[in-house]
This record gives structure tokens, sequence and C-alpha cells, in this order.
């Protein structure tokens, strides 16, 4: 099974984010958005590539298990009710209770744009949108939601703007990531994105700043507030052209913390009822909020703000100095652009644009250049004299914060969205090598095919669970590659500790016919099966070379084992070396003096040399065989002489013989 | 896995109290305050002289000291330090929190929902605030041991009281604690893990827990916990569809092993048990359970109330409602301000509490645990209660405490009144009541389940109006049936309570029955699994075995415990190395070994079978190719002797490619 990922929309872009995933069967649609930048069919995702799962007849509803909006921004948001209405898909559609609470107010407001102002035929009606949210299902941070008997998805909070999300969906065994747009830093009134250490086949991260690192934001906050206030206490008027949401309080609580501070006393206005009610939205959804925010609102909600007043058309012109809240941002038209219209001819009033306004509005004029005259068509065009102040700070995350969560979640695949195509592949490629993670970043209608996670499941016996819970650790003295250094070191320097745990291995995967898979202990299955334990071993009696040994001069085999024992723990660190007075034992291997005249397991059996040699009778079961070698190669380099009656350890190099 | 039921508790302001051993872990479920008990003391120090009868009783035989709170007796009989992990279901089952979290040793992982943390929080800050102010009539106790627990002063107590203070055989008294500090309270919520409705948390990789919603009150949970021996869902008491909080979610609960019946709303109604258990059919259950049949006796019976208090007002008296529930309070501000502008009165209310300016703040931030109706306020734009229209209207006012300025600047009679403890010996209430008891034209509405005689003792006489009323505090037993059928567990168990009615051969599950203090076995419920990832498992040697359907294959890897689920995962490389079949049975067969040799360039001839000392056969095989060795073959073992070490390698490798291995 694969997890294929088919672009529709934000590929190599900023724009009409839409990302369709069949993951184990499942096909989950994640974002549904439009393009600001086209009027033209190219403005919605091209849902007709959406594979169909019944034939190309049977509609949306078989082809997609749900759709996850992620947050209210139209590039999200703003094709869902063409895609449930029009297009006729009629799933379940999963949203956070602040998106939900949101995203209308978005849309209606962009309805309103383009049909009242700009006179387009509309893509859908009020009551579209009024019935598309009806289908929405509500879902909580960390909720986790059973979409059906195999789907599951969970939301993470995301920080980008208030309700935003990163979305988990698991199909069986297999898991992936859609993080939306988020943040990584908190700022004013949201908090920074946050999410579990999960399992993840794929992350599907956006990359608006690919490449660009960003410092704090307060140095420009600080600015922003500077300018303002310095406008204001010339006597001058500040237009602040946003959108109704998200911008919008963060910049009021921005203000009104100033305000308190500096005890200003200049007026804030909103323009439309519409900020001053999704005000209202803020305050009861708090805790979708910045830690401080939650931490006061019993005693003051920072929604409640005190110093914002309602804005009439007829204060246009009064005099003194104000600080003003316009809808639309970009100043693409509306009341922002007749505030515009009045302001912009005067040296001592103020104009703050946001970071990125889209080409032909008069946003983007103003930030291209310092256009002293604007034409806004042929016979009316407007003086520019007022200041312009461009706000830098964004709620997206930079390079450094999606290397970070990548990092962080180590997933199996990364696809990039939502970025422009140069600083994408240089983010792929950091990521390639820097993660060592596989990734992609495709272009629009392309799709993406990653191999998916299966597991075979198993019944695991109680013995075997228990076996490998209890820890097991074996301590190897560090056998490496300085070997001939370390009977030397071994005593001034700490050998390297290794610990080894292999409970797994004492496990055997057990398959019967027609039957359920088992994983048993090797203990249990002998029994399982009715058989006896053949144990395979090795033997060999080793003739050990000792000079001037005499047979009349026979010393108590034990003394020779003390030496060999000392010998031992010296040459071979690593091996635990026992001595157990009879025997020396190394795991399995085990060694005794033998006298007896012929021992089975003496081998390379020569008289000549007999009296000569003391034969250590050895024995090993097969796992233990690289050990045992081992230990009787240096038998065989050891050597001791007995001349002085009491054998003593000599130096092997100066004497060396091997039988 | 072992089940203890602690307590039974005694309705809604006193949840019961459960400890589960499973998977060697110990769960507790709730810790509670018996505030019932409350009434054995006198709410103020003295009170009137009265004749002190044989039968009735009065004011004097109260308990006249700082009040003592009563937990619950068998949870000290536990090691607190042996407690692993604490379950809070609703806001009362937290009251007792702080007494657990300041024991030495006590080191349990706290799950409680955030809306659970914070109004339980809220309410212990209150319990505490209240009690300072009790104090300061009393002053400090001049010993840690309260006087009126001395034996000699118990046995005085009138039998009622006795009872009360001592249970049935006096072993009750254990359970009585002087009241936690601000500190420990503190401390105490410091030590909270919160979790939203239906997230996922995991203990110690064993037991993934899940809060989900039961009706009760805001924020009110039920458990599902999966383990590796089994899925367990903690029913507490739920309610299907609620006015304010979110309904019972059944659907989270579907498919698990095992179900805890822990609802004993049963006992505090005064249902019928025999005839209701099974009259639903299964059929249509889930519409049945989900009927609206609930929320509109509760809706009558908020109207019941308010006509009640409209009543009180006409004729000049005042409204006195210590309700603690929240859920009740919240709906019957709304309630009654609607009756009150219906009938055109202007009668200001009153809400007194040194935490109502927080809990009502927090009531209107919290769409994600209400139920349906308030959720849609959310995406209409509207407050979620009426209450925060009610303050801008000030039709509602908002006090601290009785004797704040501002309630002192504004106060009017009559008037309606929310106040906490509705056990009738702190906070505010105690006030008023003393200043209404004896007007007969006043109101006091009461909760079903508190003897009132007893907690209106030290007010009598009474000439006000005394209105008790029942609200729904859990599952109708019509319902067990229907929604166990759904659930679909396999086992169930009951309170003994239930027996009679419970224990019907028609259930496609078996039934056990708890008794208070009383350790039930559970058997296993399941097995334990291990996945294996499928890349991993292709690269295993199977091996088919002379038993034709059987093939194994010695496991590779490391295996992760995590999210209650044993997986194995492909491990270092280091511990591939030992890749040897370790394991053989069977006994070689010699010509097909020899075979086995000579195809590896081995020669050997076989020597004589003998007999060794112990009359085992022994058959032995001479190498003279490539060199020298010898294998000893027994019924058992093989040894194999030679002088180097790759042709004993290659030998053993030969014998136990003719045994049966892995």
């Amino acid at each position: 099974m694969a997890i294929d990922c088919l672009v529709l929309g934000a590929g190599q872009e900023v724009g009409k984010s839409c990302v369709v995933v069949s993951i184990n069967g499942k096909r989950i649609m994640f974002d549904c958005g439009m393009h600001m930048g086209y009027l033209d069919h190219r403005r919605y995702p091209d849902f007709s590539l959406i594979p169909s799962s019944q034939g190309p007849s049977s509609g949306f509803d078989d082809a997609i298990d749900c759709i996850i909006i992620t947050h209210f921004h139209l590039d999200h948001v703003g094709a869902l009710p063409y895609f449930t209405e029009v297009c006729g898909y009629r799933g379940p559609i999963y949203m956070t209770y602040p998106t939900k609470a949101l995203a209308p107010l978005m849309l209606e407001d962009y309805r309103k744009v383009m049909v009242e102002r700009r006179g387009e035929e509309e893509q859908f009606t009020s009551d579209h949108i009024a019935e598309c949210m009806r289908k929405v299902i509500a879902v909580d941070l960390k909720q986790t939601v059973q979409v059906d008997k195999d789907l599951q998805i969970r939301a993470y909070y995301a920080g980008h703007v208030i309700g935003a999300a990163m979305f988990y969906a698991k199909v069986g065994d297999s898991a992936i990531l859609y993080t939306g747009d988020y943040n990584m830093t908190p700022d004013r009134h949201l908090g920074a994105a946050q999410i579990d250490r999960l399992h993840l086949d794929l992350v599907i991260s956006e990359s608006t700043y690919a490449t660009t690192i960003r410092d704090s934001k307060y140095a420009r906050e600080r600015e922003f507030l500077q300018a303002v206030h310095k406008c204001i206490s010339g006597g001058g008027k500040v237009l602040i052209p946003t959108f109704a949401l998200g911008r919008a309080q963060e910049l009021c609580i921005l203000l009104e913390d100033y305000w308190e501070r500096m005890n200003l006393k200049v007026p804030i206005y909103f323009s439309a009822g519409l900020t001053i009610q999704a005000n209202m939205y803020y305050k009861m959804l708090i805790s979708w909020t910045s830690q401080k925010i939650k931490e006061t609102y019993s005693t003051h909600n920072a929604f409640d703000f005190k110093h914002v007043k309602n804005f009439e058309r007829s204060m246009i012109d009064a005099p003194g100095p104000c600080v003003l809240f316009a809808t639309p941002g970009m100043i693409s038209g509306g009341f922002s652009l007749e505030v515009f219209k009045h302001w912009a001819p005067s040296g001592v009033n103020l104009v703050t644009l946001p970071g990125y306004c889209v080409a032909g509005t008069i946003g983007h004029k103003l930030m291209s250049g310092k256009p002293t005259k604007i034409e806004l068509d042929k016979d009316t065009h407007i003086d520019v004299r007022c200041q312009i102040h461009q706000l830098s700070f964004s709620p997206h995350t930079d390079a450094k914060g999606i290397m970070d969560l990548v990092k962080f979640l180590s997933p199996k695949h990364v696809i990039l969205v939502h970025g422009e195509k140069p600083k994408m592949a240089s983010l792929k490629g950091r990521i390639q090598s820097e993660l060592g993670i596989q990734c992609y970043d495709p272009a629009n209608n392309e799709t993406v095919s990653i191999p998916s996670t299966i597991y075979v499941k198993a019944v695991a016996s109680d013995a075997f669970v228990r076996s490998c819970l209890n820890p097991n650790f074996k301590f190897l003295k560090s056998s490496s590659e300085d070997e001939h250094n370390s009977s030397v070191k071994s005593r001034n320097c700490m050998p390297r500790l290794q610990v080894i745990d292999e409970r797994v291995l004492e496990g055997i995967l057990f398959l019967e016919k027609s039957q359920k898979a088992k994983v048993v202990h090797q203990e249990e299955l002998l029994l399982m099966l009715g058989e006896k334990k053949h144990k395979v071993q090795n033997a060999y009696c080793c003739p050990v070379h000792i000079a001037n040994l005499d047979s009349t001069d026979h010393i108590d085999g034990c003394l020779w084992l003390r030496l060999f024992s000392a010998r031992l723990s010296d040459e071979f660190p690593e091996g635990n070396v026992q001595d157990f007075g009879e025997h020396i034992q190394v795991e399995s291997f085990r060694m005794s003096i033998c006298l007896k005249e012929s021992c089975p397991y003496r081998i390379d059996d020569n008289p000549q040399n007999r009296s000569e040699c003391l034969n250590c009778c050895c024995t090993w079961s097969v796992e233990d065989e690289k050990i045992a070698w081992k230990i009787i190669s240096i038998l065989k380099r050891f050597n001791l002489n007995s001349t002085n009656g009491l054998p003593g350890l000599q130096d092997t190099s100066s004497n060396c013989e091997t039988c | 896995m072992k089940f203890t039921c602690l307590s039974k508790g005694g309705g809604f302001n006193f949840p019961p109290c459960h400890i589960l051993h499973i998977c060697g872990f110990r769960v507790l479920f709730d810790a509670p305050l018996d505030l019932s008990a409350l009434t054995i003391f006198s709410p103020v120090p003295g009170g009137p002289d009265g004749l002190s009868g044989e039968e009735a009783l009065c004011c004097r035989d109260l308990v006249h000291a700082e009040p003592c709170y009563k937990t619950v007796k068998n949870l000290h009989l536990w090691d607190a330090s042996f407690i692993d992990v604490v379950l809070i279901s609703s806001p009362m089952g937290m009251l007792g929190l702080p007494f657990l979290t300041r024991m030495k040793g006590f080191s349990a992982k706290i799950y409680v929902t955030e809306a659970t943390a914070k109004l339980g929080e809220l309410m212990m800050k209150d319990l505490v605030s209240v009690h300072m102010e009790f104090r300061q009539f009393y002053g400090d106790e001049e010993s840690a041991f309260p006087q009126w627990m001395k034996w000699e002063e118990l046995v005085q107590l009138p039998s009622r009281l006795k009872e009360i203070a001592l249970g049935k055989d006096g072993e009750e008294l254990g359970g009585w604690m002087t009241l936690y500090s601000a500190a420990d309270l503190k401390d105490c919520v410091q030590k909270v893990r919160t979790l939203k409705y239906a997230e996922e948390t995991c203990y110690n990789g064993t037991l993934v827990i899940k809060a989900v919603s039961s009706g009760l009150e805001i924020g009110a949970c039920n458990w599902a916990i999966n383990s590796p021996k089994g899925d367990i869902a903690f029913i507490s008491s739920s309610i299907f569809v609620s006015g304010h909080s979110m309904g019972f979610d059944y659907h989270a609960l579907e498919g698990n092993d095992l179900i805890l019946y822990s609802d004993f709303s049963f006992m505090h109604t005064m249902d019928d048990l025999d005839s209701e258990f099974n009259s639903a059919s299964g059929t249509d259950s889930l519409r049945f359970l989900a009927s609206a049949d609930d929320i509109l006796e509760e809706r009558d019976k908020l109207a019941f109330v308010c006509s009640y208090a409209v009543d009180a007002v006409k004729t000049g008296g005042s409204v006195l409602i210590p309700i603690d529930r929240l859920g009740v309070v919240l709906q019957l501000l709304e309630e009654i301000s609607a009756s009150l502008d219906s009938s055109n009165l202007k009668v200001p209310i009153y809400f007194i509490s040194s935490v109502s300016e927080e809990l009502l703040a927090f009531t209107n931030v919290i769409p994600e645990w209400l139920c349906r109706e308030r959720q849609e306020k959310l995406f209409s734009g509207k407050p979620l209660f009426g209450h925060v229209e009610l303050m801008k209207e000030k039709k509602l006012h908002v006090f601290p405490a009785v004797y704040s300025t501002e309630s002192l600047m504004n106060w009017q009679e009559p008037c309606i009144v929310f106040c906490p403890n509705w056990s009738l010996r702190l906070g505010p209430v105690v006030h008023l009541l003393h200043r209404w008891c004896g007007d007969q034209n006043s109101l006091l509405v009461l909760e079903n389940g508190i003897d009132a005689e007893l907690a209106l003792l030290p007010f009598k006489p009474i000439a006000m109006k005394v209105l008790q009323c029942s609200f729904l505090s859990g599952i109708n037993l019509r319902k067990v049936q229907p929604l166990l059928e759904i659930l679909q567990p396999k086992v169930v168990l009951f309170p003994e309570d239930l027996k009679q009615i419970s224990s019907g051969e028609s259930m496609p599950f078996s039934v056990l029955h708890y008794s208070e203090n009383e350790t039930l076995l559970i058997s296993s419920l399941k097995s334990s699994e291990v996945e294996l990832p499928m890349e991993l498992a292709t690269q295993f040697h199977f091996k088919k075995l002379k038993q034709e359907h059987i093939s194994v294959a010695r496991l590779k890897g490391e295996l992760l415990v995590g999210n209650s689920k044993h997986q194995l995962i492909s491990g270092s490389k280091q511990a591939d190395q030992k890749c040897r079949p370790v394991l053989c049975w069977g006994s070689p067969d010699i010509e097909t070994l020899l075979a086995v040799l000579s195809e590896r360039g081995i020669k050997g001839t076989v020597g004589g079978g003998t007999m060794d000392s112990k009359f085992e056969n022994v058959s032995v095989v001479h190498v003279h190719e490539p060199n020298r060795a010898c294998i000893e073959i027994r019924v058992t073992t093989s040894v194999v002797t030679a002088a180097d070490e790759d042709l004993a390698s290659q030998i053993s490798d030969a014998i136990c490619s003719v045994l049966a291995s892995t």
C-alpha cells in the first residue's frame, strides 16, 4: 500500500491550498482554498483531477472521506462553499471551533467584495456559505476524532491565526501530518505551534519563508509603535488597513498595551461593525490565544478594548489625531480606500501596510517604490504625501522553524507546499542533506507516492512480554580496534563499556496454518512442539606447552588454573572471567585441568610432548564459539616456566613457543 | 485485573470512589468529599436556647467547633504512594484531592479535564475562603486534635449525629480531616495534568487514557482506558442530553472489553427499579437514548422553580438559592430573569461567592465544553450564557461576599440570591438564612438529597417556604440496557445494588457485581499483541518444521512499548551480528549428517555405537579430512571436538542444519 498525495493547489506557489491524500484506501482533502491572484477558473483547485473510487460519475462523496480545513484564511477555505454547494460534496468537514466561527465572516466579506464592489457574477451565495458551514464538525485541539472505523484525525495548535491547526491523520498503521500555516514563535495574542512526538510516514509542511531566518519580533513591534506615536503626537491620523480578523486583533492588543503604558488618550477606531463583532468571537475563544491573555481574562478580557470606539463616515475629516483600523487590507477598495483618498495627501498622516500585498492593489503600489501620485482610474488620482510604514512581522514560521519541526518529528518523508519554487528547492536540499529525510516539492496537479507502513499483528505470549520488559543487560567491555594496546593499558584506562540487551532475540515467531501468528519465548517453543532440546556443544582438550614440566615435579592442577585465570583476565578484559576453583568459566565456556590418560576430546595428542604439556579440557556451546577460540588462542600462546619451583609469570614475548 | 469500590458516594455532590489494578498500575477514580456531613456542625456559636429533648434534635446538640471534612474512609487504608494514576471525573470528585497530593510520597499522575480542573479549583478556593471566614468566629483551634473528636464528647452526641460522625461501627471517624490550606490547594492544582475531551494521553507507555464527556456537569467525563490486557470504559453518572454541558458521548465508549458501571444516581431517585430496567426494546435504542424527554423534564423542573420564585417575589419576599450545581445555576439565572421580565417584575438578582466573578467569566470562554445549542451561540457570535447580557443590563450583580462594599451599596430587597454551599453551614447563605428564615413570604430552594431537617436545624423556627427539588443526576435505569447493547462489552461490572435487575440471562455479556470495600478479581480480557513491520518481517529467516503446517522464525530488532502497544522495530546493526541459530531440537540422523559434511568437503567415518556410563546411546563420527576431528552424538547433545576454529564451526553448522532449529 502507498500514500498518494495529489497537490491541487499551493504547489510551488502561495494560494488555493488544497492537497488530496489517500492513505491505505482513505482519501482526505486538506484545505480547500482559493487563489486571490486569479479571477478565472484558476482561482479554484481543479477538483476534476480527484481520482474517484467508484467510477467517474459517482461524485465526490465516494471519492473523498473527509475534508479538513486548517484555518480561516481564504487561501485555505475560500473554495469550500463552492465545493460543497456547487460541486455537491456532502461528506464530513472538520475544522477547529474558532475556524468554524470565523470562516463564514471571511467568506461573506469576500463574497461582498466580489459581488457588490467589483460587480462580478457570484460563485456562491450567502445561503451557500450558511448551508456549507452547517455541515462542518467543530473539533477541539488534541481531541482524537474517529471519522470512521479506520480513519482517525487530531488537531494540534499551529499559532498562525486564532484557531489555526496542524492536522494529524492516521489510517491503519500509516500516519501523516499536514501543517497548514504555522508559527513556531509566539506573538502578542497567539502561542507558538505545539506538537507531540508522533510516528509519521509523511509531513506536508508550508514553506512560505523557506530561506529566511527572522530575528526577534519585538524590535519590529517597537518600530511600528514608535512610528504611530510620532504621527499622533504631530497631530496626524494613522490608517491601518487590515482584514477583519487576525492582524487587526494582534495590532490592537499591541496598541492598547502601549496606550495604557504611555497614558495616551488619542482615540482608536474600528471602521465597520465587522471588526467589533469579530472581537466578540475572540472574547469567547480565549482558550485559543496566548498564555498571557489566557491567564488574565477573568479580570480583564484582552479583547475588551478600552480605547477602541466605532468610527462614523462623518469623522473622516474631523480634526485631531486618531488611529483607524479599516477593511480591507491592501487597500484594494471599500472603506480603507475611501479613507486613504482623504488622508493620503497630508504629510502628517501615516499609512501602515501589511507585509504582503497582492499585485494590482494600491497597497502593492505603495510598497513598490515611493509614488507621489496614484491613479485610481483615468479621471481620478490621489496625491500621496503621507508617510508609509511597512509592517514586517508575519505569522509564518521561518526556515529554522520548519527545520526544527521536521527534525523533531523525523518523518520518513516530507512534502513542501505553500512557498516559492526556488526557495522551496533550497529548503528541500537542506532537509535531504542535513536531516537525511526524503523530501519533495511537487507542482500543482502533480502526485507524489510514498510507501506506507504496514504492521503484521501477532499474539504475544506472556513469557515473551515479561522477558522483554525485564532488563536483560549484558555488559561487554569494548573490544575495539586498538586491541594490541589494550593489554598494556587495561589497568590504567577504563575500557569502553558496551551495554547490549538482546531480549527480542529470545523471541520466536510461530506460524501455524490457519491460525493467528504467535510470538513466544524460545523456552516455550519446545513445549509447544512437544520436542526435546538438542544441545550442540564443542569440546577440546587443549595441550598447553610448559617448559621443564616434570611429571615427578607435579604441582596441583588448581594452581595452574589460578595462573590461567589471572592471565586470561589480563589479556581478555572484555570477557567476564570467573574462577570457580575446579574450573574457569567465561559465558558458557568452561575449562578445567584434564589429568586423564586419554581424553576423548584430545585431538592432537602427541606423546612426545606429553611431559611438557598440561592438558586443559574445554567445553562450550556453539553460540560462544568466538569467545572460546579466542581464549584457546591465548592458552596456546601461554608459556610457563616451573624451573624455580613455584611457577611465575613470565613475559610471553621473550620466550614464545607455540604447539 | 482487580477492582475495589472504596465508596458508593452519596448523590451528585459526593461521587463514588474506586481503585482499579491494571497491568501492574493502581488507578484511583475520584477523590471526593462528603460535604453533607458538615450538617453536624453549628454554623455560628451559641444559637438560640431550647430544650434538649430526647426525640427532637435542637441546635444545641450540634457540634460547636471549627468544621472538619469527611473524606472517603477506605481511601485511608491505602498507601497513597502506591497509587500510580488518579482520574478525576467531575469537579465534585476533585474536592478531596489536596488531601492526597499533600501526602508524603504521593507521586501519582493526576488526569483531569481542563474545565473540571478550573471548576474544581474554584470550588475548592471558595471552600477554603468560607472556611477562613468561619474561623474568624471561633479563632484557631488550640490543638491539632479537635476537641469534639474526643471519645467522651462523641458518645454524648445524639444518635443521628453520631451516625454521621462515626458511621455504623465507629469506623468512619478516621475519615475526618481538617481542611487543607490555600497553599495545599495551589500545590494540588499544579500537580494536575489537564486534558481536553477525547485527548489521548499515555501513561508509562502502557495505558492510553481518554476522557470523554459524561454530560453531568461542565467538564465532567467518563474514561476510556486502553491497555495491552484489555480496553476498559469507566461510566460515571452521565446525562445523555444536557441544557448546559456537552452530552454523554457514549459512542466513544463503544467496543471496550470491560465496562465499570459507576452511576449510582438510581439510589437517589424514587424510580421503581424492577419495572424499568428491561422495558425498552433494543431496535430503536439509539433514538431512544438521544431522545429529548430528559431535557424536557429538566426544563419543566426549572420552570417550576421559576414560578415559585416569581410568586415569592410578588408577595414581597426574597428568594435564596444555595445550589452548587453550576449547570443548574446558569440555566436558572437565564430562566428566572426571563420569568421576571415576562411578569414585569424589576427585582435584582445577586450572585454571591468569593469566586463568582471568575466563575461566570470562565463559563463564557468554554464553548468546546458545552452542549450543541450553546455552541451554536458561539457560531452566531452571541454570548454562551445569558448572564453576560444580564450583567451588562445591571439585572444581575456579582459580589464576592455579603458584606462587600459593592453589595452593601447596591442591596435591595426583595431580591433573588444565588450562593453556593448547599450544606447551609458556611458562607453567605448562613447570613441570609438567618435574615429571612422568619419571613413567610421568602423562599428557600434546596436540592433533593440533603437532609433538610438537619440542615435547617440551626435556623428554626422557620417560617420561610422551602422548596426541595431534584435535578437529573445520572442515567435513567430504563436506558441502561439499550446503552449496553450499543457499547457491546464482553464484561460489565455493576454495583451490587443493581443485582436483582441486572443479572438476567438475556444479556449478551457476562455480569459481575461489586460492593463497597470488596476486591473483585477480573480475569484477563485479551492477550498481548506484538506488531511487526512488514519490511522487518520479510527479513526473518522462516523455517518450515517437520510438522509441516508450522513454520518458525527467530525475531530480530528491538521492542518498543508505547501507546499500550508492543511494536518491533529494526534494531541497530550490533544486535544483528549473532545470527547463528541457538535453539535446536530433535536428534540428528547420522547418515544425513555424513552426507552434509561431505558436501562441505569434510570426510569422516562412523565409529562403533557404544553405551556410556549412564547407559546412553553414543555414536561417534571420526573426521579425518581436512583435519582430525571427532563428533560425539547422544540423544540430547552433540559434542564437536576439533583443534581449529573453522572446522569446528563447519561441523557445528552441519549438525544444526540436520537438526530442527531456529
